[in-house]
């Protein structure tokens, strides 16, 4: 069982995240959260250190008067961020010039 | 027991932890263990709505490390450089101890 990205051999999934160091990276995260930064940590347990990150936070609200869901995000900058394994849902590397998905 | 030989590293150096419930205690690293459980001293609350308890706390504390979303490092105190080389290393071990098995 292996799967391929370029020309080297992927044999488990956290080997992505080996190619990945150094490079830019979304991660999604428990509650509506959207990490993207540039990874130089992992373990197996999905614990990540990522820095230069920009957060973004998606929060949905009720208008009080016509019941409509306003989804609103809120973002901030994160310089340097130990990221706790068990809320991380997916980590993907982006392209490092068009910062889009591999 | 990586994150925590890492996180090791900066005992002694002020951290902010975030809170899986919004709270963020900053405050002087003590110590770490292997569940990544903090041991914080010097301890701040940031949070506007912190709970009464929580602003009368000016000593140290100890924080579960389940409930930890994030910990905001000090830029200057980390080489990640050295970091990289660090989880490659940890990574190409770990694989070795998997195939044998």
């Amino acid at each position: 069982m292996s799967f391929t990205v370029g020309k080297g051999q992927l044999e488990e999934p956290v080997e992505l995240l080996r190619i990945a160091l150094d490079e830019r990276v979304f991660v999604k995260l428990k509650g509506d959260r959207e990490l993207v930064g540039t990874l130089h940590a992992y373990d197996q347990h999905l614990n990540l250190i990522i820095s230069d990150a920009e957060e973004t936070l998606q929060k949905a609200e009720l208008d009080e008067e016509t019941y409509e869901q306003i989804v609103r995000q809120e973002r901030r900058k994160l310089q340097l961020v130990y990221v706790r394994g068990d809320t991380v849902f997916l980590v993907s590397p982006l392209l490092r010039h068009t910062g889009t998905f591999l | 027991m990586f994150f925590t030989a890492i996180l090791r590293t900066l005992i002694g150096e002020d951290i902010t932890v975030e809170l899986k419930n919004d709270l963020s205690i900053r405050g002087r690293l003590e110590a770490v263990d292997q569940y990544l459980n903090v041991r914080l001293a010097q301890v701040q609350v940031h949070t506007a709505a912190a709970p009464p308890v929580l602003q009368l706390l000016h000593g140290s504390c100890t924080v579960r490390g389940s409930c930890i979303r994030y910990i905001h490092l000090p830029v200057e105190k980390v080489d990640t450089e050295l970091l990289q080389e660090a989880t490659r290393r940890v990574a190409a071990a770990t694989k070795e101890t998997q195939t044998m098995k």
